[in-house]
């Protein structure tokens, strides 16, 4: 229900912007993309996240590279620590 | 898939679990996911089994099937049953017991219950058969609140008569509320749901921070969102802090969606009480059309019964939902409540704790963490993999 899946918008299909098509797993679906105004304006290309036919947001590459970055250097350092300790024993 | 898959490292999430074992010490950690998604995640890709045994993730309300009292579901069964209607939900919806029958009971009966994706199927629905009444049983929270407000607008626009909503949209920060005064739950902070907060933003939280000095973390729907949440909520209360942070970054801003809240309160006004499984009735807690939207109002157009109808008797879901009672704690999960013949709510939806436990099998690890904690020895204490440290 609350599930959404990120997908990438092909095309607008109207003049409005209300409605757009998206590639999902090779398939093209139309969806609404009327919510994709302001913060979540969104061209052709970039990814949304779609739940039940709507495009909810716009997802960001910016964003989500970040998180990734923040993630592997947390795993990274974590990694170096136990290694550092497992020599230091040895 | 791209913007999933990354979220999905094995050796990242390993050694994230070991950062947080490693933080955690050796105290118990009681953190309640609120959505339904993320516990749908939990078990999907076993988190649990990752997370040392005293981090314990608590399963809470955000599950919009699960959360719909039976009374409310009969309701709509007897509006599918009205001659000349066509009846269009999700399909997570058709397998829920009704006091008599579920709707896919009522449509081997011979009602024309039809499972659509979108609201915007029933709108296309209505379009293609102008001499029937197409039913839209709405639910779910602020996430999936503004498609039905849309997709109403646009059937006003459209001069559309035979489209009607049966609303049961809820909003989560009541049920969050009526969890936070109960006396039978002592949680150290919530990861607080995605989707709902691309609407709503990271805001209305702030209440759990200031008045009950819990913290939350809104976090994405992928493995590594998860874990990174809960190591950011052991952080916040190591520092001594309390504060809303967002984790999901990536796709919720902090004011949320100005235009989808918009929407919601051209077509939604709040209803001053709504029954909630599990929680009775929480004021304020859910959605109704305005009184301009009226003639697509399914409650005000057709002849609702609106009998208040007790859950079943050997149904714990209410407890299970308050994130009081786990779900292989209740009397009849697995035995006469199974995903083919479901007693309660939370066994049907794939958002829900007893479905998730029992579809992925998690119940006996989980049995054995609750030994492994109450410390009686005679289960296997749950193992807390090393790190393993690759060479190079």
């Amino acid at each position: 229900m609350c599930l959404a899946i990120p997908a990438r918008l092909v095309e607008y299909v109207d003049d409005e912007r209300n409605y757009g098509k998206v590639e999902l797993g090779g398939v093209q679906r139309r969806i609404n993309t009327s919510l994709l105004v302001g913060d979540d304006a969104t061209e052709p290309g970039e990814y949304v996240l779609v739940h039940v036919g709507f495009a909810m947001s716009r997802i960001s590459e910016t964003e989500a590279a970040e998180t990734l970055r923040i993630l592997e250097e947390m795993g990274a350092a974590y990694t170096d620590e136990v290694h550092q300790i497992r020599q230091w024993q040895s | 898939m791209k913007f999933a898959d990354e979220f999905r490292d094995a050796d990242l999430a390993r050694s994230l679990a070991d950062r947080i074992a490693a933080e955690a010490g050796d105290r118990h950690w009681k953190i309640m996911e609120v959505c339904g998604g993320h516990t749908h995640t939990i078990f999907k890709y076993g988190i649990e089994d990752l997370l040392p045994a005293n981090v314990e993730l608590v399963h809470g309300p955000g599950c919009p099937v699960c959360v719909i009292p039976m009374g409310r579901l009969d309701d709509g069964i007897a509006v599918a049953r009205m001659p000349g209607v066509i009846f269009t939900c999700f399909g997570d919806l058709m397998r829920v017991p009704g006091s008599e029958g579920s709707l896919l009971d009522a449509k081997a009966a011979g009602a024309d219950v039809r499972m659509v994706y979108s609201p915007l199927d029933a709108l296309k629905i209505a379009q293609q058969n102008p001499e029937r009444q197409v039913v839209f049983y709405a639910i779910g929270f602020e996430t999936t609140a503004p498609s039905t407000a849309l997709t109403l607008l646009r059937a006003r626009a459209e001069g559309l008569r035979n489209l009607f909503v049966f609303c049961n949209h809820v909003t989560i920060i009541p049920p969050m509320k009526a969890i936070l005064d109960s006396p039978d739950l002592r949680l150290d902070g919530f990861l607080g749901p995605g989707h709902v907060s691309t609407v709503v933003g990271i805001r209305p939280y702030e209440f759990v921070t200031r008045t009950y000095g819990k913290p939350v973390v809104v976090v994405g729907f992928e493995p590594l969102d998860i874990l990174q949440g809960v190591h950011m909520i052991i952080r916040q209360v190591l520092e001594g802090r309390c504060e809303v942070e967002n984790q999901y970054r990536r796709v919720v801003h902090d004011e949320g969606n100005p235009k989808a809240l918009e929407v919601l309160s051209q077509v939604f006004k709040l209803r001053p009480h709504f029954e909630w499984r599990g929680l009775g009735f929480v004021s304020q807690s859910a959605l109704e059309l305005r009184d301009d939207f009226a003639d697509f109002d399914a409650e005000k157009v057709f002849t609702v019964p609106g009998i208040r109808v007790a859950d079943p008797k050997a149904c714990q879901c209410g407890e299970v939902l308050k994130g009081v009672l786990k779900p292989w704690e209740c009397k009849v999960f697995g035995t006469a409540c199974t995903p083919e013949t479901p007693i309660g709510t939370c066994m049907v939806s794939s958002e829900g704790a007893c479905a998730a436990y029992y579809n992925f099998g998690r119940y006996s690890r989980a049995r054995d963490r609750e030994r492994a904690l109450a410390g009686s020895g005679d289960g296997p204490v749950h193992e807390i993999r090393p790190v393993e440290v690759r060479a190079g």
